[in-house]
Protein backbone atom coordinates (compact mmCIF):
# COMPACT_ATOMS: atom_id res chain seq x y z
CA UNK A 1 0.00 0.00 0.00
CA UNK A 2 2.90 2.14 0.14
CA UNK A 3 2.47 3.43 -3.42
CA UNK A 4 -0.82 3.88 -3.14
CA UNK A 5 -0.77 6.07 0.25
CA UNK A 6 2.44 7.98 -1.73
CA UNK A 7 -0.03 8.73 -4.90
CA UNK A 8 -2.80 9.69 -2.24
CA UNK A 9 -0.24 11.84 -0.68
CA UNK A 10 0.67 13.79 -3.70
CA UNK A 11 -2.90 14.16 -4.78
CA UNK A 12 -3.56 15.95 -1.49
CA UNK A 13 -0.41 17.76 -0.95
CA UNK A 14 -1.56 19.56 -4.59
CA UNK A 15 -4.87 21.07 -2.77
CA UNK A 16 -3.36 21.30 1.13
CA UNK A 17 -0.68 22.86 2.84
CA UNK A 18 0.59 19.83 4.88
CA UNK A 19 3.81 19.39 6.62
CA UNK A 20 5.02 15.67 6.18
CA UNK A 21 7.58 14.06 8.88
CA UNK A 22 9.34 10.88 8.28
CA UNK A 23 11.66 9.18 10.80
CA UNK A 24 14.37 8.28 8.01
CA UNK A 25 11.94 6.04 6.28
CA UNK A 26 10.28 6.13 2.69
CA UNK A 27 12.83 5.04 0.65
CA UNK A 28 11.80 3.87 -3.40
CA UNK A 29 8.18 4.98 -2.32
CA UNK A 30 8.28 8.62 -0.58
CA UNK A 31 10.11 9.74 -3.27
CA UNK A 32 7.62 11.88 -5.05
CA UNK A 33 5.82 13.44 -2.01
CA UNK A 34 9.42 14.60 -1.18
CA UNK A 35 9.46 16.61 -4.55
CA UNK A 36 6.07 17.50 -4.61
CA UNK A 37 6.02 19.01 -0.54
CA UNK A 38 9.53 20.81 -0.54
CA UNK A 39 10.43 22.45 2.64
CA UNK A 40 7.31 20.65 3.93
CA UNK A 41 8.98 17.70 3.63
CA UNK A 42 10.84 16.78 6.73
CA UNK A 43 12.93 13.96 7.31
CA UNK A 44 13.20 14.30 11.22
CA UNK A 45 15.90 11.76 11.79
CA UNK A 46 15.56 8.50 13.72
CA UNK A 47 14.11 10.86 16.75
CA UNK A 48 10.51 9.64 16.98
CA UNK A 49 9.86 11.28 20.34
CA UNK A 50 10.71 14.89 19.04
CA UNK A 51 8.80 14.08 15.97
CA UNK A 52 5.87 13.63 17.62
CA UNK A 53 5.74 16.70 20.08
CA UNK A 54 6.78 18.67 16.88
CA UNK A 55 3.91 17.69 14.67
CA UNK A 56 1.71 18.09 17.99
CA UNK A 57 3.15 22.22 17.67
CA UNK A 58 2.71 22.23 13.80
CA UNK A 59 -0.99 21.31 14.06
CA UNK A 60 -1.13 23.59 16.83
CA UNK A 61 -0.22 26.21 14.86
CA UNK A 62 -2.93 25.65 12.28
CA UNK A 63 -1.03 23.08 9.82
CA UNK A 64 -1.80 19.52 8.62
CA UNK A 65 0.39 17.48 9.62
CA UNK A 66 1.22 13.69 8.67
CA UNK A 67 3.93 11.77 10.50
CA UNK A 68 5.60 8.16 8.69
CA UNK A 69 7.07 5.67 10.50
CA UNK A 70 7.31 1.59 10.49
CA UNK A 71 4.48 0.86 12.45
CA UNK A 72 6.12 -0.36 15.86
CA UNK A 73 8.14 2.65 16.01
CA UNK A 74 5.17 5.26 14.89
CA UNK A 75 3.91 4.04 18.41
CA UNK A 76 5.87 2.63 21.20
CA UNK A 77 8.70 4.87 21.72
CA UNK A 78 6.67 8.00 21.40
CA UNK A 79 3.86 6.93 23.32
CA UNK A 80 4.31 9.56 25.71
CA UNK A 81 4.52 12.30 23.07
CA UNK A 82 0.97 11.05 21.53
CA UNK A 83 -0.91 10.79 24.47
CA UNK A 84 0.73 14.23 26.01
CA UNK A 85 1.11 16.33 23.25
CA UNK A 86 -1.34 15.43 20.69
CA UNK A 87 -4.40 13.37 22.39
CA UNK A 88 -4.75 15.44 25.43
CA UNK A 89 -4.40 18.72 23.42
CA UNK A 90 -7.27 16.65 20.95
CA UNK A 91 -4.41 17.80 17.63
CA UNK A 92 -5.68 16.31 14.65
CA UNK A 93 -1.97 14.76 14.05
CA UNK A 94 -2.00 12.20 11.09
CA UNK A 95 -0.27 8.63 12.24
CA UNK A 96 0.89 6.54 9.44
CA UNK A 97 2.59 3.36 10.79
CA UNK A 98 3.76 1.01 7.20
CA UNK A 99 3.30 -2.91 7.74
CA UNK A 100 1.01 -3.10 10.40
CA UNK A 101 0.47 -6.35 12.28
CA UNK A 102 3.12 -9.20 11.04
CA UNK A 103 3.62 -6.96 7.80
CA UNK A 104 7.47 -7.07 8.39
CA UNK A 105 7.70 -10.72 9.15
CA UNK A 106 11.29 -12.45 9.23
CA UNK A 107 12.34 -8.81 10.12
CA UNK A 108 11.71 -10.34 13.63
CA UNK A 109 9.39 -8.74 17.02
CA UNK A 110 10.66 -5.44 17.09
CA UNK A 111 9.36 -4.67 13.88
CA UNK A 112 5.87 -6.27 14.71
CA UNK A 113 2.76 -3.94 15.18
CA UNK A 114 0.16 -6.28 16.84
CA UNK A 115 -1.15 -3.83 19.52
CA UNK A 116 -1.44 -0.82 17.75
CA UNK A 117 -4.23 0.32 17.03
CA UNK A 118 -5.53 -0.77 20.49
CA UNK A 119 -2.71 1.35 22.27
CA UNK A 120 -3.83 4.28 20.51
CA UNK A 121 -7.52 3.92 20.75
CA UNK A 122 -6.67 3.94 24.23
CA UNK A 123 -6.37 7.45 24.26
CA UNK A 124 -9.07 9.88 24.16
CA UNK A 125 -10.77 10.93 20.27
CA UNK A 126 -7.95 8.63 18.67
CA UNK A 127 -9.19 7.11 15.26
CA UNK A 128 -8.21 3.91 13.50
CA UNK A 129 -7.86 3.68 9.85
CA UNK A 130 -7.04 -0.07 8.31
CA UNK A 131 -7.49 0.04 4.93
CA UNK A 132 -8.42 -3.35 3.02
CA UNK A 133 -7.33 -2.84 0.06
CA UNK A 134 -4.73 -1.06 -2.29
CA UNK A 135 -7.65 0.67 -3.84
CA UNK A 136 -8.78 1.99 -0.38
CA UNK A 137 -6.21 4.41 -0.18
CA UNK A 138 -7.29 7.60 -1.83
CA UNK A 139 -10.25 7.59 0.19
CA UNK A 140 -9.00 6.58 3.50
CA UNK A 141 -6.37 9.67 3.19
CA UNK A 142 -9.53 12.05 2.36
CA UNK A 143 -11.38 10.83 5.22
CA UNK A 144 -8.35 10.78 7.69
CA UNK A 145 -7.32 14.16 6.72
CA UNK A 146 -10.54 15.57 7.60
CA UNK A 147 -10.30 13.46 11.20
CA UNK A 148 -11.15 16.56 13.88
CA UNK A 149 -8.79 14.52 16.22
CA UNK A 150 -5.75 12.51 16.02
CA UNK A 151 -5.22 9.33 13.55
CA UNK A 152 -3.68 6.61 13.19
CA UNK A 153 -2.98 4.33 10.00
CA UNK A 154 -2.06 0.83 9.89
CA UNK A 155 -0.50 0.25 6.20
CA UNK A 156 -0.36 -3.44 5.30
CA UNK A 157 -0.40 -4.49 2.03
CA UNK A 158 -4.12 -5.31 -0.16
CA UNK A 159 -4.59 -8.71 -0.26
CA UNK A 160 -7.32 -8.84 -3.02
CA UNK A 161 -7.06 -12.26 -5.34
CA UNK A 162 -6.92 -11.57 -9.14
CA UNK A 163 -9.43 -10.13 -10.67
CA UNK A 164 -11.72 -8.90 -7.84
CA UNK A 165 -13.78 -6.39 -8.16
CA UNK A 166 -13.26 -4.41 -4.95
CA UNK A 167 -15.79 -2.60 -3.77
CA UNK A 168 -15.99 1.34 -3.19
CA UNK A 169 -14.67 1.76 0.14
CA UNK A 170 -16.73 2.72 3.35
CA UNK A 171 -15.77 1.56 6.92
CA UNK A 172 -17.98 -1.36 6.85
CA UNK A 173 -17.96 -3.45 3.67
CA UNK A 174 -19.83 -6.64 3.33
CA UNK A 175 -17.40 -8.63 0.83
CA UNK A 176 -18.99 -12.38 0.81
CA UNK A 177 -22.71 -13.31 1.42
CA UNK A 178 -23.92 -16.95 2.19
CA UNK A 179 -26.21 -18.68 4.31
CA UNK A 180 -23.20 -19.76 7.05
CA UNK A 181 -21.87 -17.96 10.01
CA UNK A 182 -20.41 -14.80 9.60
CA UNK A 183 -17.19 -13.52 10.03
CA UNK A 184 -15.75 -9.83 10.46
CA UNK A 185 -11.94 -9.42 9.61
CA UNK A 186 -10.10 -6.40 10.60
CA UNK A 187 -8.03 -4.55 7.52
CA UNK A 188 -6.13 -6.67 4.93
CA UNK A 189 -6.78 -9.52 6.52
CA UNK A 190 -10.19 -9.92 5.19
CA UNK A 191 -8.77 -9.55 1.62
CA UNK A 192 -6.57 -12.40 2.36
CA UNK A 193 -9.91 -14.61 2.81
CA UNK A 194 -11.46 -13.86 -0.02
CA UNK A 195 -10.13 -17.08 -1.97
CA UNK A 196 -11.04 -19.81 -0.12
CA UNK A 197 -14.06 -18.46 1.12
CA UNK A 198 -15.80 -17.26 -2.45
CA UNK A 199 -15.29 -20.96 -3.52
CA UNK A 200 -17.34 -22.22 -0.91
CA UNK A 201 -20.80 -23.59 -1.35
CA UNK A 202 -23.54 -20.81 -0.17
CA UNK A 203 -25.25 -22.78 2.24
CA UNK A 204 -21.88 -22.96 3.89
CA UNK A 205 -20.34 -19.87 3.19
CA UNK A 206 -19.86 -17.36 5.42
CA UNK A 207 -20.77 -13.63 5.13
CA UNK A 208 -17.76 -11.56 5.18
CA UNK A 209 -17.17 -8.17 6.64
CA UNK A 210 -14.27 -5.99 6.24
CA UNK A 211 -13.83 -3.08 8.84
CA UNK A 212 -11.77 -0.28 7.52
CA UNK A 213 -12.28 2.18 10.95
CA UNK A 214 -12.33 2.14 14.62
CA UNK A 215 -13.10 2.34 17.16
CA UNK A 216 -16.70 0.79 17.10
CA UNK A 217 -18.35 3.76 18.76
CA UNK A 218 -17.64 6.02 15.68
CA UNK A 219 -18.90 3.25 13.09
CA UNK A 220 -21.67 1.37 14.61
CA UNK A 221 -22.28 -1.96 12.96
CA UNK A 222 -24.67 -2.22 9.37
CA UNK A 223 -27.79 -3.19 10.74
CA UNK A 224 -27.75 -6.17 7.89
CA UNK A 225 -24.60 -7.34 10.28
CA UNK A 226 -25.81 -6.72 13.72
CA UNK A 227 -28.75 -9.07 12.16
CA UNK A 228 -26.66 -12.11 10.93
CA UNK A 229 -24.86 -11.53 14.97
CA UNK A 230 -27.89 -12.22 16.29
CA UNK A 231 -29.30 -14.99 14.56
CA UNK A 232 -26.51 -17.23 16.53
CA UNK A 233 -25.51 -19.12 13.90
CA UNK A 234 -22.01 -18.64 15.12
CA UNK A 235 -19.31 -15.22 14.99
CA UNK A 236 -15.90 -15.09 14.19
CA UNK A 237 -13.98 -11.98 14.45
CA UNK A 238 -10.27 -11.78 12.80
CA UNK A 239 -7.35 -9.60 13.37
CA UNK A 240 -3.61 -9.25 12.98
CA UNK A 241 -3.15 -7.85 16.60
CA UNK A 242 -3.53 -9.05 20.07
CA UNK A 243 -6.88 -10.01 21.94
CA UNK A 244 -6.58 -7.58 24.56
CA UNK A 245 -7.54 -3.76 23.37
CA UNK A 246 -8.21 -6.13 19.86
CA UNK A 247 -11.58 -5.30 18.05
CA UNK A 248 -12.87 -8.70 19.18
CA UNK A 249 -13.02 -7.50 22.81
CA UNK A 250 -14.01 -4.10 21.66
CA UNK A 251 -17.44 -5.81 19.85
CA UNK A 252 -17.97 -8.68 22.63
CA UNK A 253 -18.23 -6.28 25.03
CA UNK A 254 -20.32 -3.86 22.94
CA UNK A 255 -22.85 -6.98 22.74
CA UNK A 256 -22.47 -7.51 26.27
CA UNK A 257 -23.49 -3.92 27.48
CA UNK A 258 -26.56 -4.44 25.36
CA UNK A 259 -27.29 -7.44 26.81
CA UNK A 260 -27.21 -9.09 22.90
CA UNK A 261 -25.92 -12.09 21.95
CA UNK A 262 -23.70 -13.82 18.88
CA UNK A 263 -24.39 -17.19 20.29
CA UNK A 264 -20.70 -19.34 19.25
CA UNK A 265 -17.90 -16.48 19.36
CA UNK A 266 -15.03 -16.89 18.48
CA UNK A 267 -11.40 -14.61 18.13
CA UNK A 268 -8.66 -15.54 15.57
CA UNK A 269 -6.46 -13.25 16.76
CA UNK A 270 -2.40 -12.43 16.87
CA UNK A 271 -1.27 -14.72 19.52
CA UNK A 272 2.38 -13.89 20.60
CA UNK A 273 6.01 -11.44 19.73
CA UNK A 274 7.37 -14.32 21.26
CA UNK A 275 7.68 -17.08 19.02
CA UNK A 276 10.30 -19.51 18.68
CA UNK A 277 10.75 -19.48 15.04
CA UNK A 278 10.31 -16.54 12.66
CA UNK A 279 9.07 -16.39 9.01
CA UNK A 280 6.98 -14.64 6.54
CA UNK A 281 3.69 -12.02 7.55
CA UNK A 282 2.21 -15.52 6.55
CA UNK A 283 4.20 -17.71 8.57
CA UNK A 284 3.45 -15.64 11.93
CA UNK A 285 -0.17 -15.40 10.66
CA UNK A 286 -0.20 -19.28 10.99
CA UNK A 287 1.49 -19.83 14.05
CA UNK A 288 -1.23 -17.21 15.44
CA UNK A 289 -3.71 -19.18 13.80
CA UNK A 290 -5.50 -16.22 11.98
CA UNK A 291 -4.20 -17.51 7.94
CA UNK A 292 -6.49 -18.22 5.61
CA UNK A 293 -7.00 -22.29 6.50
CA UNK A 294 -7.03 -21.53 9.89
CA UNK A 295 -10.40 -19.61 9.34
CA UNK A 296 -11.25 -22.50 7.11
CA UNK A 297 -10.59 -24.62 9.65
CA UNK A 298 -13.36 -22.84 11.79
CA UNK A 299 -16.10 -22.63 9.22
CA UNK A 300 -15.46 -26.29 8.61
CA UNK A 301 -15.91 -27.20 12.29
CA UNK A 302 -18.64 -24.85 12.69
CA UNK A 303 -20.69 -26.54 9.66
CA UNK A 304 -19.95 -30.30 12.28
CA UNK A 305 -21.39 -28.41 15.24
CA UNK B 1 7.37 48.74 29.81
CA UNK B 2 10.36 47.34 31.68
CA UNK B 3 10.16 45.14 34.52
CA UNK B 4 10.74 46.78 38.14
CA UNK B 5 12.14 45.48 41.00
CA UNK B 6 8.09 46.19 42.84
CA UNK B 7 7.01 44.48 40.50
CA UNK B 8 9.89 41.32 40.66
CA UNK B 9 8.72 41.50 44.88
CA UNK B 10 5.44 41.67 44.21
CA UNK B 11 5.59 38.42 42.31
CA UNK B 12 7.97 36.50 44.93
CA UNK B 13 5.43 37.22 47.33
CA UNK B 14 2.35 36.35 45.67
CA UNK B 15 4.29 33.12 44.76
CA UNK B 16 4.61 32.64 48.39
CA UNK B 17 1.87 33.14 49.14
CA UNK B 18 0.06 30.79 46.50
CA UNK B 19 1.85 28.19 47.55
CA UNK B 20 1.18 28.49 51.25
CA UNK B 21 -2.51 28.79 50.74
CA UNK B 22 -2.74 25.84 48.80
CA UNK B 23 -0.28 23.80 51.11
CA UNK B 24 1.65 22.60 48.15
CA UNK B 25 5.62 22.50 47.59
CA UNK B 26 7.97 22.80 44.70
CA UNK B 27 8.22 25.97 45.57
CA UNK B 28 12.39 26.14 45.38
CA UNK B 29 12.13 25.66 41.57
CA UNK B 30 9.64 27.90 41.19
CA UNK B 31 11.71 31.13 42.67
CA UNK B 32 14.37 29.83 40.58
CA UNK B 33 12.53 30.71 37.42
CA UNK B 34 10.19 33.42 38.37
CA UNK B 35 12.91 36.43 37.71
CA UNK B 36 13.51 34.95 34.08
CA UNK B 37 9.43 34.15 33.72
CA UNK B 38 8.48 37.35 35.16
CA UNK B 39 10.83 39.25 32.82
CA UNK B 40 9.74 37.22 30.05
CA UNK B 41 5.76 38.27 30.10
CA UNK B 42 6.58 41.58 30.74
CA UNK B 43 9.69 42.56 28.11
CA UNK B 44 9.30 39.97 25.64
CA UNK B 45 5.68 38.21 25.20
CA UNK B 46 3.09 40.70 24.14
CA UNK B 47 1.06 38.69 21.79
CA UNK B 48 0.08 35.34 20.49
CA UNK B 49 3.40 35.88 18.41
CA UNK B 50 5.88 35.28 21.08
CA UNK B 51 4.89 31.89 22.51
CA UNK B 52 6.44 30.81 25.54
CA UNK B 53 6.57 26.93 26.47
CA UNK B 54 7.56 26.03 30.07
CA UNK B 55 9.03 22.48 29.62
CA UNK B 56 9.75 22.54 33.74
CA UNK B 57 6.21 21.93 34.08
CA UNK B 58 6.44 22.00 37.48
CA UNK B 59 7.28 25.76 38.01
CA UNK B 60 3.36 26.10 37.10
CA UNK B 61 3.30 28.02 39.64
CA UNK B 62 6.14 31.02 38.62
CA UNK B 63 4.62 31.24 35.20
CA UNK B 64 0.57 31.64 37.05
CA UNK B 65 1.83 34.55 38.95
CA UNK B 66 3.48 36.23 35.78
CA UNK B 67 0.22 35.86 34.07
CA UNK B 68 -1.39 37.40 37.39
CA UNK B 69 1.68 39.57 37.28
CA UNK B 70 0.55 41.19 33.71
CA UNK B 71 -3.09 40.85 34.72
CA UNK B 72 -3.87 37.36 32.49
CA UNK B 73 -4.83 35.69 35.74
CA UNK B 74 -6.87 37.27 39.06
CA UNK B 75 -6.13 36.67 42.71
CA UNK B 76 -9.30 35.00 42.57
CA UNK B 77 -7.81 32.54 39.90
CA UNK B 78 -4.62 31.92 41.73
CA UNK B 79 -6.75 31.47 45.18
CA UNK B 80 -7.60 28.18 42.91
CA UNK B 81 -4.27 26.81 42.49
CA UNK B 82 -4.06 23.01 43.34
CA UNK B 83 -7.68 23.15 44.65
CA UNK B 84 -10.69 20.87 43.65
CA UNK B 85 -12.18 21.74 40.48
CA UNK B 86 -9.41 24.48 39.65
CA UNK B 87 -7.84 25.30 36.33
CA UNK B 88 -4.90 25.62 38.06
CA UNK B 89 -3.50 22.60 38.47
CA UNK B 90 0.14 21.96 39.65
CA UNK B 91 1.67 21.58 36.16
CA UNK B 92 -0.63 23.63 33.04
CA UNK B 93 -2.89 22.64 31.42
CA UNK B 94 -3.67 21.76 28.17
CA UNK B 95 -6.98 24.50 28.00
CA UNK B 96 -7.81 27.48 29.83
CA UNK B 97 -5.04 29.52 30.69
CA UNK B 98 -4.46 32.29 28.78
CA UNK B 99 -0.94 31.99 26.70
CA UNK B 100 -0.43 28.56 27.98
CA UNK B 101 -0.20 26.08 24.30
CA UNK B 102 0.23 22.96 26.07
CA UNK B 103 0.08 21.06 29.15
CA UNK B 104 3.45 20.20 30.21
CA UNK B 105 4.84 18.23 33.50
CA UNK B 106 6.76 15.44 31.72
CA UNK B 107 10.08 16.37 31.50
CA UNK B 108 11.59 16.05 28.21
CA UNK B 109 8.87 17.77 25.80
CA UNK B 110 8.65 20.91 26.20
CA UNK B 111 11.86 21.67 23.60
CA UNK B 112 10.37 19.80 20.87
CA UNK B 113 6.54 21.59 21.20
CA UNK B 114 8.96 24.77 21.07
CA UNK B 115 10.85 23.87 18.03
CA UNK B 116 7.57 22.88 16.58
CA UNK B 117 5.82 25.91 17.07
CA UNK B 118 8.84 27.82 15.84
CA UNK B 119 9.21 25.85 12.52
CA UNK B 120 5.51 26.28 11.76
CA UNK B 121 5.77 30.14 12.67
CA UNK B 122 8.59 29.49 9.82
CA UNK B 123 6.06 28.03 7.73
CA UNK B 124 3.64 30.44 8.31
CA UNK B 125 5.42 33.46 7.77
CA UNK B 126 3.87 34.86 10.68
CA UNK B 127 6.85 36.32 12.38
CA UNK B 128 6.96 36.86 16.00
CA UNK B 129 9.42 34.71 18.58
CA UNK B 130 9.00 31.37 20.65
CA UNK B 131 10.30 30.87 24.06
CA UNK B 132 10.99 27.76 25.98
CA UNK B 133 12.24 27.30 29.56
CA UNK B 134 14.18 23.68 30.63
CA UNK B 135 15.08 22.79 33.79
CA UNK B 136 18.80 21.23 34.22
CA UNK B 137 17.52 18.03 34.87
CA UNK B 138 15.58 17.94 31.93
CA UNK B 139 18.62 17.38 29.80
CA UNK B 140 18.97 14.03 31.15
CA UNK B 141 15.87 12.87 29.00
CA UNK B 142 17.34 12.00 25.49
CA UNK B 143 14.07 13.15 23.53
CA UNK B 144 15.54 17.03 25.25
CA UNK B 145 18.42 16.19 23.22
CA UNK B 146 16.44 15.04 20.21
CA UNK B 147 14.74 18.10 19.95
CA UNK B 148 18.29 20.44 20.20
CA UNK B 149 19.75 18.08 17.08
CA UNK B 150 16.17 19.28 15.48
CA UNK B 151 15.86 23.27 16.32
CA UNK B 152 19.55 23.65 14.90
CA UNK B 153 19.72 21.71 11.74
CA UNK B 154 16.12 23.31 11.01
CA UNK B 155 18.51 26.64 12.10
CA UNK B 156 14.94 27.53 13.83
CA UNK B 157 16.73 31.21 14.63
CA UNK B 158 12.93 32.20 16.14
CA UNK B 159 13.73 29.99 19.41
CA UNK B 160 15.12 31.00 22.18
CA UNK B 161 15.76 28.80 25.17
CA UNK B 162 16.06 29.01 28.92
CA UNK B 163 18.13 26.78 31.01
CA UNK B 164 17.05 27.01 34.68
CA UNK B 165 20.01 25.84 36.31
CA UNK B 166 19.53 25.30 40.00
CA UNK B 167 21.57 22.02 39.99
CA UNK B 168 19.43 20.68 41.83
CA UNK B 169 16.91 17.67 40.90
CA UNK B 170 14.60 15.45 42.42
CA UNK B 171 17.15 12.92 44.70
CA UNK B 172 19.93 15.01 44.43
CA UNK B 173 22.20 17.50 42.72
CA UNK B 174 22.89 17.17 39.29
CA UNK B 175 26.14 16.94 40.08
CA UNK B 176 25.42 13.58 41.66
CA UNK B 177 22.87 12.56 39.81
CA UNK B 178 24.07 12.50 36.51
CA UNK B 179 26.51 15.33 35.97
CA UNK B 180 26.95 17.64 32.72
CA UNK B 181 28.49 20.64 34.30
CA UNK B 182 29.74 22.46 32.89
CA UNK B 183 26.77 22.05 30.50
CA UNK B 184 27.38 24.78 28.44
CA UNK B 185 30.74 22.63 27.33
CA UNK B 186 28.15 19.89 26.25
CA UNK B 187 26.71 22.40 24.30
CA UNK B 188 29.14 23.97 22.35
CA UNK B 189 29.21 21.86 19.86
CA UNK B 190 25.93 22.47 18.66
CA UNK B 191 24.94 25.27 15.89
CA UNK B 192 23.49 27.53 18.84
CA UNK B 193 24.26 30.73 20.38
CA UNK B 194 25.01 30.16 23.89
CA UNK B 195 24.87 32.58 26.52
CA UNK B 196 25.59 31.64 30.16
CA UNK B 197 24.39 34.57 32.81
CA UNK B 198 22.83 35.23 36.66
CA UNK B 199 19.81 33.64 36.22
CA UNK B 200 18.21 36.19 39.12
CA UNK B 201 19.96 39.64 37.34
CA UNK B 202 17.35 40.92 34.68
CA UNK B 203 19.34 43.40 33.59
CA UNK B 204 21.98 40.28 32.36
CA UNK B 205 18.83 38.00 31.38
CA UNK B 206 17.72 40.84 29.17
CA UNK B 207 21.24 41.84 27.72
CA UNK B 208 21.41 37.54 26.59
CA UNK B 209 17.95 38.13 25.12
CA UNK B 210 18.94 41.04 23.29
CA UNK B 211 21.97 39.38 21.96
CA UNK B 212 21.91 39.05 17.93
CA UNK B 213 21.96 35.88 17.02
CA UNK B 214 22.42 34.14 13.58
CA UNK B 215 21.81 30.66 15.40
CA UNK B 216 19.06 29.63 17.90
CA UNK B 217 19.62 30.92 20.79
CA UNK B 218 20.25 29.01 24.82
CA UNK B 219 20.56 30.82 27.48
CA UNK B 220 21.84 29.27 30.84
CA UNK B 221 20.17 30.73 33.74
CA UNK B 222 22.52 30.17 36.47
CA UNK B 223 19.95 30.49 39.53
CA UNK B 224 19.59 29.49 43.09
CA UNK B 225 16.82 27.15 44.17
CA UNK B 226 14.51 28.80 46.76
CA UNK B 227 16.37 32.06 45.34
CA UNK B 228 15.46 34.97 48.13
CA UNK B 229 14.53 32.88 51.25
CA UNK B 230 17.53 32.01 53.59
CA UNK B 231 16.13 28.57 54.61
CA UNK B 232 14.90 27.21 51.46
CA UNK B 233 18.41 28.60 49.23
CA UNK B 234 20.00 25.47 47.49
CA UNK B 235 18.45 22.90 49.70
CA UNK B 236 16.82 19.71 47.26
CA UNK B 237 13.91 19.59 50.17
CA UNK B 238 12.11 22.57 48.82
CA UNK B 239 11.76 20.96 45.32
CA UNK B 240 9.16 19.35 47.82
CA UNK B 241 8.38 20.58 51.13
CA UNK B 242 4.81 23.08 51.72
CA UNK B 243 5.58 26.22 53.88
CA UNK B 244 3.92 25.97 57.42
CA UNK B 245 3.08 29.73 59.14
CA UNK B 246 6.07 30.49 60.49
CA UNK B 247 8.17 29.96 57.24
CA UNK B 248 5.62 31.42 55.15
CA UNK B 249 6.02 34.88 57.49
CA UNK B 250 9.82 34.64 57.62
CA UNK B 251 9.76 34.12 53.91
CA UNK B 252 7.36 37.02 53.55
CA UNK B 253 9.56 39.24 55.59
CA UNK B 254 13.03 38.22 54.26
CA UNK B 255 11.61 38.90 50.32
CA UNK B 256 10.33 42.30 52.06
CA UNK B 257 13.68 43.21 53.53
CA UNK B 258 15.25 42.52 50.50
CA UNK B 259 16.08 44.30 46.80
CA UNK B 260 14.64 42.47 44.15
Amino acid sequence: MRKQFSDAMVARAATKRLVFMTNDLGFMALEPLQAALGEYFINAGVAEQNTMSVAAAVARQGIEVWTYNIAPFCYARPFEQIRNDIAFHGLPVKLVGNGGGYGYGVQGPTHHAIEDYGVLLALPNMSAFVPVFDEDLAAVISRMGQAAGPAYLRLGRGEAPTGWAVPEYAPWRQLLSGEGKTVIAVGPLAGSYLGVLQELPDAVRPNLWAVAELPLEKHPLPEALMAQILSGAGLCVAEEHVARGGFGAELALHLAERGLSAGPFTHLCARKHLYDAYGSQDFLRRRSGIAADNLLAWVSASRIV
Amino acid sequence: MRLCDEELKNARKRLLQMHFESGVGHIGGNLSALDAMMLLHHEYLHTDKEPFILSKGHAAGALYVSLWSKGLLSDEDLKQFHREETRLPAHPPAFGVPGVLFATGSLGHGLSLAAGTALAKRLNADGGHVYCMTSDGEWQEGSTWEALIFLCHQQLTNLTILVDHNRLQGFGSTDAVASMNPLADKLRGFAIAIHSVDGHDPAAIRAALDAPATQPKLVILHTVKGHGVSFMENQMAWHYLPLNEAQYKQALNEVEAAGS
